[in-house]
């Protein structure tokens, strides 16, 4: 009961927020010098055409008039127009999405997997060489920039050992190993980043973990190291952990431009960093929305996990 | 284990099966994602692709820039210069089976120019309106005499004939799914991952070959570009970069065609647009600005001398090129007595540029040069779209800008510095240029056109409202499975002809 209300109460927050939000960006969005009509005709417009087109997409009228048009829509599921794609934001966020879940899944699922045991391993065994080399890797995976790292693996595995395709994106429904070998490449670049941070999260808070009273009665008790590691210490660094993982994932979500761009995925990286160029103020605010709504949804799911994970919150 | 290896076979074949179902398929890599397909409203150079292989044009242009037939026969120009006679083929049809007719013809050119936002309108403006004169003619009446400036068009996206009964079905999303009577015919589109084309049954042009499918896949980053040429993923990256040819020497996979580009890099001068055209208004200063940039050092320092330094709105072996003007040598002294004699020793102006590496290099190296001279340049990095903007309004002083270039010399100068040309952002105004140029427009010699358009370069190297840097060349890498490719000037990649080994 007491998790229903807390949820409750969160998301009744979540929704001042969005909104918030979704004006924050049409405003910043205004302050953009330059016109949409001019940034999708081009220079070789005459005055007449460009005037035609600011009328065809509503961008003559007052601003306020503007976001409210779009409030409205939004509310009913319609997000508006893409003048740069010719079709409505709605479809175009909702094929997209599926490309944006799968990478940040897969990129979380690689920087999980990787990032975690590693702090655990450094934490239990500190000051040791493996310690020294967790840290080092962690190191490079914050540093290392994404584009560098995208380019240096295309160059080594697609062009000299042909191993996984330079770029792009094939549907799994229509070639499943395809799909799946596209999104090697990509995800490593971007949960090796990732995993950087969460080693380090996860190695500080399991050294807390490892200090404590409890642990320390654990041990007294003659317990097996490993079980004192795993089955106490762990379960309450976790928790810093979930926090920075929902945030990351969230981060995923809003796409990642610079890897989309280095393996030419449709993502919405890519469309946000296109919308922006070319003063596509629907498609911005839409991937915006959606990417807020998102945002919210995983720190709802880092919620209900801090609930199984920590047996207090619970009473 | 074994269950493991048998997934593992599996997969495995099922790669295996999905890269033999391809075989019939080109891949090309572009540089951007295209925008609407639509003939009305497409803007961007890499829309020409695969439009260029959905929509057949009434006419093309060759390697030579000529005139040749494609959807039409023939024209003929009236007498008196204020009609244009069009004789359509026979059989044509659209991809939906609807015939090509010369309702059509006279339904698209409306289409052309009514449309609100068109952007083929100032292509058409010479039309006054389009008569039918029998299923297969078609007589565009002029409101003045520019019948081969017209025929120059319709040999672009203006003369692009898409099926009435589509459009007029699809209206404004005709874009998303455009019906033409091109050799291919649209597929699929995945906004920013790919658009697929397959060859239509019924072209009215049997002799053609060609692979079964095309895609064409946006790879912005041209080094990803070559990446995934080089690994087999694609079989042709446009827009490559002189610095990018090095790596594919070495490839014997992999061969690289190059032809002359139509455009030319310019910095334009604020002359006449607002208050900030005080600083370069007077011509001396331009001169001397000119006077202190060695092109040739650019061209070979950062282009590895591949790319042609130039001067005029056509490239020097144009033959509407003026060679009593020719690019002029470096001049420092020259440069700072010009300075003096303007009244402004230490000039100081700024550049606006664009984050796209080429011309960012260019400028830092244009600024050194002057830096010799006394002459102060400033770079200010700005995104396009502003830039585009402040151009217009006059927020500039000097901005560093290109033009992808057209067939006709007209198209890469009318509009850009005519006094009402929409792109004349200097605001420069010449009477007797903008007589020059409408003569050309209207003249049938070519001998006439060819000294009046050399006049104008004259006249443009003299009052320099532009300093024109350099023409590019188009770089297309080709996988060693790919024949028939001819590289155009436009760039534009025709499909026709081209052929894919498995």
């Amino acid at each position: 009961m007491k998790f229903l209300t807390f949820l409750g109460k969160r998301l009744a927050l979540a929704i001042p927020t969005i909104l918030i939000v979704t004006v924050l960006v049409f405003l910043l969005q205004q302050l953009l010098p330059g016109d949409p009509a001019l940034a999708m005709a081009g220079d070789e417009v005459d005055e007449q055409s460009l005037a035609e087109l600011r009328i065809k997409y509503g961008l003559d009228q007052p601003i306020v008039i503007q976001y409210l048009r779009w409030l409205g829509g939004a509310l009913v599921g319609d997000l508006g127009y893409s003048i740069r794609n010719s079709v409505g934001v709605t479809d175009l966020v909702l094929t997209k999405l599926g490309v944006t879940m799968q990478l940040a899944v897969a990129s979380m699922a690689i920087a999980l997997l990787i990032g975690v045991p590693l702090g655990v391993i450094s934490a239990a065994k500190r000051g040791s060489i493996a310690d020294f080399c967790a840290n080092a890797f962690a190191l490079s995976g914050i540093s290392v920039p994404s584009f560098w790292l995208g380019i240096v693996l295309i160059l080594i595995f697609s062009v000299n050992l042909r191993i996984f395709p330079a770029s792009g994106y094939v549907p799994f429904s229509e070639d499943p190993w395809r799909c799946i070998m596209g999104f090697v490449l990509p995800s490593f670049v971007l949960g090796t980043g990732i995993a950087g941070v969460l080693m380090r999260h996860t190695r500080s808070a399991m050294l807390q973990s490892l200090g404590t009273d409890y642990v320390r009665t654990a041990r007294a008790k003659g317990l097996r190291e490993q079980r004192v590691v795993l089955r106490h210490a762990l379960r309450n660094a976790l928790i810093p952990v979930v926090t920075l993982g929902a945030i990351e994932f969230g981060q995923l979500l809003a796409g990642a431009v610079l890897t989309e761009q280095i393996f030419s995925i449709p993502g919405f990286g890519k469309l946000l960093v296109d919308g922006v160029l070319y003063r596509d103020y629907a498609v911005v605010q839409g991937l915006v929305l959606v990417a807020a709504i998102l945002f919210i949804l995983a720190s709802l799911i880092a919620d209900i996990l801090y609930f199984l994970i920590n047996p207090r919150l619970r009473s | 284990m074994t269950r493991g290896l048998r997934l593992l076979a599996l997969a495995l074949m099922m790669g295996w099966a999905g890269t033999a179902l391809a075989q019939g398929t080109l891949r090309i890599g572009i540089n951007e994602d295209p925008d609407a397909l639509d003939p009305v409203t497409n803007r961007l150079a890499s829309g020409r692709q695969p439009l260029t292989a959905i929509c057949d044009k009434l006419f093309d242009v060759n390697t030579d820039l000529e005139v040749v037939p494609q959807l039409a026969e023939s024209y003929e120009i009236a007498p008196d210069g204020m009609s244009l006679i069009v004789k359509l083929r026979p059989g044509v049809r659209f991809h939906d089976g609807e015939p090509l007719t010369a309702e059509a013809v006279r339904f698209v050119t409306d289409r052309n120019i009514n449309t609100p936002g068109s952007l083929r309108r100032s292509e058409l403006t010479a039309v006054e309106r389009v008569e039918v004169v029998d299923p297969l003619t078609v007589r565009f009446v002029l409101k003045r005499p520019q019948g081969y400036l017209l025929v120059i068009n319709l040999a672009e996206r203006a003369g692009m004939m898409v099926s009435p009964k589509a459009a007029q079905a699809l209206g404004d999303r005709f874009g998303t799914q455009p019906v033409c009577a091109g050799p291919y015919r649209f597929v699929e589109r995945v906004p920013q991952g790919r658009i697929v084309v397959e060859r239509f049954a019924d072209y009215w042009d049997r002799s053609a070959v060609g692979p079964d499918r095309i895609e064409y896949l946006p790879i912005t980053d041209s080094t990803v570009r070559i990446a995934a040429l080089r690994s087999g993923e694609i079989q042709i990256a446009e827009r490559l970069t002189p610095t990018d040819l090095p790596q594919l020497e070495a490839d014997p996979n992999v061969r690289v065609v190059s032809t002359a580009d139509l455009g030319y890099h310019i910095i334009r001068f604020n002359t006449n647009n607002g208050p900030r055209s005080q600083v370069l208004r007077d011509v001396r200063v331009r001169r001397a600005i000119e006077a202190a940039v060695d092109r040739q050092a650019m061209v070979t320092a950062l282009f590895e001398d591949k790319y042609l330094v130039g001067n005029q709105f056509v490239n020097p072996s144009s033959p509407y090129y003026d060679t009593t003007h020719p690019v002029p040598a470096r001049d420092v002294a020259l440069a700072q007595r010009l300075l003096r004699e303007a009244g402004t020793p230490n000039l100081t102006f700024t550049l606006l540029v664009p984050a796209e590496r080429e011309r960012q290099e260019a400028a830092q190296f244009i600024q050194a040069m002057l830096a010799e001279a006394g002459i102060t340049m400033n770079i200010e990095t700005q995104d396009n779209a502003t830039m585009l903007n402040n151009g217009r309004r006059g927020q500039f002083e000097a901005l560093f800008t290109f033009w992808s270039g057209r067939a006709h010399p007209d198209g890469n100068v009318f509009a850009h510095f005519t006094c009402q040309g929409p792109q004349n952002d200097s605001r420069y105004c010449n009477e007797e240029l903008d007589a020059i140029l409408t003569r050309a427009r209207e003249t049938t010699s070519e001998e006439e056109r060819r000294t009046l358009y050399r006049r104008a370069n004259g006249i443009l190297v003299d009052d320099k409202p532009g300093m024109i840097l350099w023409h590019r060349r188009t770089f297309t890498g080709l996988s060693t499975r790919v024949s028939g490719f001819v590289p155009h000037p436009d760039s534009t990649i025709r499909v026709r002809g081209l052929s894919l080994q498995q």
